[in-house]
């Protein structure tokens, strides 16, 4: 829905604000646009409804290169929250909500109706219609200057740090809300921010700017797990990549390579040998090739001894085994909830790769609580 | 206290004479600063998109408000004749400078995030300049006006020299007359009066026309103490 190619965006005093971005945006996500300050994201921002005109490149919206539009039609087409709020002093909160339906033409007692109706959605009382901007606290002008970006129910939203100015707990409730909100109204939305707690929650993709440069653009999942580069994890910061670790780190990370096997063609008795070196009480099953077929403990052994003699004949099939690119978070909930000591980890062709037990778990523990200063101390 | 009672004469026996010069008066102030408005306030505008004129036009107001007066009305005499005309055009003239410098002032003087803010609304230039540029520097738009008024009310009384009547033939008549004080006073009091009351009332429209009105007044009740 949104396409930058080749962008870039060099100021008259020779200022490169924004150098050579390429985007591509589907409709329906939520776009967080994060970097520090004089990064370029406003620009970028500013570039998408022409407020500011790309030195180079193009970009598009629904496959319409947006120069080729009128701008004006163009920006009625977007809702645009400006990181200054901007509301006019000079107009009742009704009047500054339903201005851009004033622009379309809407009828005085529609727009009347729709005020009422966004601000109910943020929860300010109908009474504050009537009221001025400077008589709002900064976060309830905020909320207008937000409310006024979705008046028009456009569906593509600019959105420039509109949550700067609120206390955490009320940023909180709004970011719930609008993301809520968003999901349900299917609005494609491009948000800046510089707050990466904030990026990480509200995100379908960041998009992480530096010095006009693009570093990296993905899901808050790929960039906590895989950070572009140092600059990503020190933006980051430690501490949420530490804590992010069991809910971004897959199986194959941590799984024990090299778990206790025995071929189901082998005699039951070196299946016990195995054991007994290995100080294991069951043993994972495989065929010639490596593939999983399920598993053998000690206590079937012992009430088999007289009766089999391969393992083929006492093996218990249909294990649970885990995919090696499950999440840590999701294994160890099964782990927890079955109840079980270990669980196989298997590739896409069922081949055993590795094995993780409750005591891997101990070790994520370990490094979420403690990792911590272990790093710092190895520095 | 001798003066006073004279005035008083004066006063009731030529009442209808100085009621009708007092208005004489204020019309032409009033037309002056009317027609430099309607010059003046696109004026100032324009130069406020064009900032490279601004200093063209603003230093041209800055020399006509820098002629004296009885200079310009004689200038003007040679080319317009006598009458009330000239007069009305002189003041006019010496409107144009605070009505200008205002206009541009206030329209160059509006928060720059508001201007982008109604641009990114999607609103033409036009409707940027009657929503958002016009309604918030209309105040400081009132202040020229303010100050133009007051200044026409003030110098059209040498409108007498070229025959225009208003308040300055009373004071006129004041001076050649023998012991004319209390003539000359007929005709300054009104004058005052008219001054002061122009700038009252002018200065309250104003105040109605800030754009955050609560606030405003505050401070400005703040400057009526301190002053
Ligand atoms: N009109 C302008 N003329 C020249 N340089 C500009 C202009 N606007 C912005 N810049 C420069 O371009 C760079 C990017 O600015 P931009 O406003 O996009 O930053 P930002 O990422 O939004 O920062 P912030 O987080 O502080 O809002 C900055 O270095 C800024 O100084
Ligand atoms: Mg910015």
């Amino acid at each position: 829905m949104l396409k930058f190619e080749h962008v870039s965006k060099k100021y008259k005093g020779g200022k490169t604000a924004v150098s050579n971005l390429n985007l591509e945006f589907k409709k329906g996500e939520f776009i967080v646009f994060i970097g520090p300050s004089g990064c370029g994201k406003t620009t970028t921002m500013k570039m998408i409804n022409r407020l500011i005109e790309p030195t180079e490149g193009k970009i598009f919206i629904n496959d319409e290169d947006i120069m080729e539009k009128d701008p004006v039609k163009l920006r009625r087409e977007i809702g645009y929250v400006i990181q200054q709020i901007g509301l006019f002093p000079h107009m009742t909160i009704q009047e500054n909500i339903s201005l851009v339906l004033k622009l379309l033409k809407w009828p005085e007692e529609k727009r009347k109706k729709r005020a009422e109706e966004l601000l109910s959605l943020v929860d300010m009382t109908p009474d504050y219609l009537e009221r001025y901007p400077h008589e709002l606290s900064g976060g309830q002008q905020q909320r207008i200057g937000v409310l006024r970006a979705l008046a028009a129910d456009q569906p593509l939203i600019l959105m420039d740090e509109p949550f700067g100015a609120l206390d955490p707990i009320t940023r909180d409730a709004l970011q719930d809300e609008f993301k809520n909100l968003q999901k349900k109204l299917d609005k494609t939305i491009v948000f800046v921010t510089h707050d990466m707690d904030e990026a990480l929650k509200l995100a379908d993709r960041i998009v992480i700017l530096r010095d006009g440069q693009l570093v990296q653009c993905g899901t808050p999942d790929e960039i906590l797990r895989e950070p572009a580069d140092e600059f990503v994890e020190e933006f980051i910061g430690k501490e949420r990549l530490v804590q992010a670790k069991p809910n971004i780190t897959t199986v194959e990370q941590i799984m024990n390579a090299h778990p206790v096997t025995i071929t189901s063609d082998e005699q039951l008795s070196n299946a016990i040998t195995v054991m007994k070196t290995n100080r294991v009480d069951s043993l994972l099953v495989i065929d010639q090739e490596g593939v999983l077929e399920g598993y053998i403990d000690v206590e079937a052994i012992d009430q088999n001894r007289k009766k089999a003699k391969d393992v083929a004949d006492i093996l218990i099939p249909d294990t649970f085994s885990v995919y090696k690119d499950a999440l840590v978070r999701d294994t160890i909930r099964q782990i927890l909830k079955k109840g079980l000591k270990y669980v196989p980890v298997v590739d896409e062709k069922r081949h055993l790769v590795g094995i993780v037990t409750r005591t891997s778990l101990v070790d994520i523990v370990y490094d979420s609580i403690w990792g911590d200063e272990e790093l710092e101390r190895a520095q | 206290m001798d003066v006073f009672s004279d005035l008083i004469t004066y006063f009731t026996n030529n009442g209808s004479y100085v009621w009708e010069q007092f208005f004489r008066h204020f019309l032409m102030s009033a037309y002056g600063v009317l027609f430099a408005a309607i010059v003046g306030i696109p004026v100032g505008i324009l130069i406020a998109r064009y900032s490279r004129l601004s200093s063209v036009v603003l230093s041209l107001a800055n020399v006509i408000q820098t002629i004296p007066a009885l200079a310009m009305l004689a200038v003007l005499m040679l080319v317009m004749g006598l009458g009330t005309n000239t007069v009305v055009f002189a003041l006019f003239l010496y409107s144009l400078l605070p009505i200008i410098k205002n206009t541009y002032t206030g329209i160059r003087n509006v928060d720059h995030t508001l201007i982008e803010s109604g641009k990114a609304m999607g609103m033409t230039k036009w409707q940027i300049l009657r929503m958002v540029e016009i309604p918030l520097s209309l105040s400081v738009i009132m202040a020229g006006l303010r100050t133009a008024l007051v200044i026409t009310i003030g110098i059209a009384t040498i409108g007498t020299f070229i025959g225009a009547g208003g308040l300055g033939d009373i004071i006129m008549r004041g001076t050649n007359a023998q012991d004319g004080t209390a003539i000359i006073l007929a005709g300054a009091i009104p004058t005052a009066f008219m001054a002061v009351i122009a700038d009252v009332l002018m200065g309250w429209l104003e105040r109605s026309l800030m754009p955050v009105k609560k606030k405003k007044q505050d401070s400005n009740e703040q400057e009526e103490v301190t002053a």
